[in-house]
């Protein structure tokens, strides 16, 4: 009974980490089809970001509720900012290319980010527990549980509802899933094909910039946290069907029940049963769960 | 011109012709350095608490030993008068044993120290004996190295002692000094890194601890991948597992992700919690550890180190130059470079086959205490350590520890001779703990 229900938090609480930590990653993909490897170096700034800001907040005493705008607004300032530099800055010159060249520019820039971190917040690592600490906590089936942790369920939830919402119910998400299924009919049909680049691009990296954001308060903000979420996203949107955000979303499920029902059930194969799913989807339904169709152009 | 001045002139310009000869020469062995390849992390979850204070400990000792401003027995220049030149190398590589290689061949090293991951340590012990360099391991961990990995060790050293060091220790402090866990001490859990060093630690704890105490079970172990930094299912296994103790050789990053999370969901107050390794994270964590929390350094470092003029030193020139104090993985590079000066000095020559003759067996001493290279032919040091439990101060807003207790090293490592598992299942044969 107790390990039925810890399987079932834990599951849905590492889920919710893994939709936040990869769903910007997917959206990219999906609309720009970019494998943005720099996506961790996002949720790095993020993460960075938002332990320092409230670290700086929390020194002046005042009330520690305020620390739930910072969080947002942290990741919402420096995903922005950061977003528009490297897509105007680097990605729109670069556009058209095979997506393998996308793949290493990502990856030039998530090297670069990496050392932007260290250059701005050194090598000491950031703790900033303030927030999930501050909520307290609640027993389930005689097994405390932070709040902080069902606040994270539930702003992943919003984010994907909102997400979905977005584009399918109002006309620039409707306009964005033109994009998606084709861009150059959309730009034929005279959509902005370019503007919807750089907002998509600047959304992707404010999502990935919140995920570090929101993780923060529960770890400690070391250099090299990047590398260790884009693993774990990318395994998330193959398994979902890379550029599906409801795919990002089931996929973030399974993966987390999959480490959930191992470290409770059988602890060794922790790390193998993550890529033992990853391994059973693809070889089932290789584009993933719920990848995109394509049409095919002759 | 007289002959005699023809002469004169032309001894002159021999002399002179000869001294410009021998002067390039004579330079060229003035300004020999002895080219030291320092490895840490200096990027990664692991630079903050462990490769940049090794990092910065090497440069401030190398500066110390070039000045001769270290107290005694170490107060004369140089490694015998060579002067050191280090060469700084980051860790965190794909490919450890390339950069090693590279270190040796293209750079033309003398000799290298460092390495904070067992990971690394184990890559690159075989590779050691290999490119025929002096190599002396500092902060990494696992017993393996001379036990299963380099077996007849004539280049590689290390000057800290293994694992088994702490995770006796750590079993004879819960054992042996914490009466409240002890008297209800019926199971024991661990959550340790999916790796050599979280492997072996959990291996020597559980196995000291069944040995110390009959009948006590295993009621969950737990290894997620390093560097995960999210502990949510682990942390409700240990609290369903329900034990009465639970052991930990996280570091770094890790350990405080472990600590942020476990002591907010009440897992340290639930158990009794052994941190092996956990001296990094006090000036960092502070109240967020709750008290009585068991606290390791990996030897008599940090908080730990004993009262002596080479301390005070070390910690105050630390402090000077970088702000902070030094932490175990500072004192452990110290340890390798004062006792590559020991093997030099005590040669009369700071050359890597002078050092390599001298190093073996060698005892000296650092501001950790005495390093004993007693194991593995004289290769592999043990040390003594100390463990306390955790109490913040809340008048200086500092962590401190109280019920220190500290082991010999006899007592807490393998004799020669002996592997660790076999040690351990003797019962501790030979141990001295008086």
């Amino acid at each position: 009974m107790f390990t039925t229900v810890a399987i079932i938090l834990d599951g849905f609480g590492f889920a919710a980490w893994l939709f936040l930590s990869s769903v910007g990653l997917t959206l990219i993909y999906g609309v720009m089809r970019i494998l943005n490897i720099s996506h961790g170096g996002f949720y790095a700034l993020g993460a960075y970001s938002a332990a320092w800001a409230i670290g700086l907040y929390t020194q002046t005493g005042n009330t520690i509720a305020l620390t739930y705008l910072i969080i947002p607004v942290a990741a919402i300032v420096v995903g922005i900012l950061t977003g528009l530099l490297v897509e105007r800055g680097l990605l729109r010159f670069m556009y058209g290319h095979e997506e393998v060249l996308m793949v290493l520019v990502t990856y030039a820039v998530f090297l670069i980010l990496e050392d932007v971190t260290k250059l701005i917040w050194g090598t000491e690592s950031y703790v900033a527990y303030q927030p999930a600490f501050w909520l307290g906590t609640v027993d389930v089936a005689g097994i405390p549980y932070t709040i902080y942790k069902f606040l994270i369920i539930g702003i992943a939830v919003a984010v994907g509802a909102g997400l979905y919402w977005g584009l399918n119910h109002t006309r620039v998400g409707k306009l964005l899933l033109v994009v998606i299924h084709d861009r150059e009919v959309s730009a034929a049909l005279g959509i902005n094909v370019t503007l919807f680049f750089t907002v998509t691009f600047v959304i992707g990296t404010t999502l990935g910039a919140l995920g570090g954001a929101l993780t923060a308060p529960e770890i400690s903000v070391v250099p090299g946290i990047g590398a260790e979420v884009i693993v774990m996203a990318f395994a998330v949107i193959v398994i979902g069907g890379m550029g599906s955000i409801g795919g990002a979303m089931i996929g973030a499920v399974i993966v987390g029940f999959a480490r959930a029902m191992s470290v409770h059930l059988y602890p060794p194969v922790e790390m193998f049963s993550i890529y033992l799913v990853m391994a059973v989807v693809l070889a089932v339904r290789p584009y993933g769960l719920f990848a995109l169709a394509e049409g095919r152009k002759i | 011109m007289t002959h005699s001045t023809l002469s004169r002139i032309s001894s002159h310009w021999l002399a002179a012709t000869l001294a410009l000869a021998v002067a390039p020469a004579a330079m060229a062995q003035e300004e020999k350095t002895f080219k030291l390849g320092v490895v840490s992390f200096l990027s990664g979850g692991a630079s903050g608490p462990f490769g940049v204070p090794s990092r910065n400990a090497a440069e401030l000792l190398a500066d110390a030993i070039n000045n001769g401003t270290v107290p005694a027995p170490y107060d004369s220049v140089g490694f015998a008068g060579t002067l050191i030149e280090p060469v700084f190398v980051d860790e965190a590589s794909k490919n450890v044993v390339a950069d090693y290689q590279r270190l040796v061949q293209k750079d033309e090293v003398d000799a290298i120290v460092g390495y904070n991951s067992s990971g690394s340590c184990v890559a690159i012990a075989p590779e050691v004996e290999k490119l025929e360099t002096l190599t002396v391991m500092t902060a990494c961990g696992t017993s393996q190295i001379f036990e299963e990995i380099v077996t007849e060790p004539h280049y590689l050293f290390r000057a800290a002692s293994h694992a088994t060091m702490d995770n006796v220790a750590a079993a004879r402090y819960v054992v042996e000094h914490t009466p409240a866990a002890v008297d209800k001490l019926g199971e024991i859990a661990g959550i340790n890194q999916n790796y050599s060093w979280g492997l072996d630690s959990w291996r020597d704890f559980s196995a000291s601890i069944q040995v110390l105490k009959n009948d006590v079970g295993i009621a969950n172990e737990q290894f997620p991948k390093i560097f995960a930094g999210q502990y949510g299912a682990e942390i409700s296994a240990l609290l369903t597992a329900r034990a009465d103790v639970v052991h930990s050789s996280f570091w770094g990053g890790d350990l405080e992700a472990l600590v942020i999370q476990g002591a907010g969901r009440g897992l340290f107050g639930r158990t009794q919690m052994v941190l092996t390794s956990s001296d990094t994270a006090i000036h960092r964590l502070g109240r967020q550890i709750p008290d009585g929390t068991i606290i390791g350094a990996r030897g008599s470092y940090n908080i730990y180190a004993p009262d002596s003029e080479l301390n005070s030193w070390f910690r105050q020139a630390y402090f000077d130059r970088y702000g902070v104090y030094p932490v175990h993985p500072a004192y452990q590079m110290v340890n390798a470079m004062l006792g590559m000066k020991a093997a030099a000095d005590k040669a009369g020559e700071g050359t890597e086959e002078a050092i390599i003759a001298n190093l073996k067996g060698l005892s000296f001493d650092t501001p950790g205490g005495i390093v004993d290279m007693a194991l593995a032919g004289g290769h592999q040091a043990i040390t003594g350590t100390s463990y306390g439990t955790y109490k913040f101060d809340k008048d200086t807003g500092l962590g401190t520890v109280e019920n220190i207790v500290s082991f010999k090293a006899e007592c807490i490592n393998p004799p020669a001779g002996l592997t660790s598992q076999e040690w351990i299942k003797t019962g501790f044969e030979g141990a001295d703990c008086d």
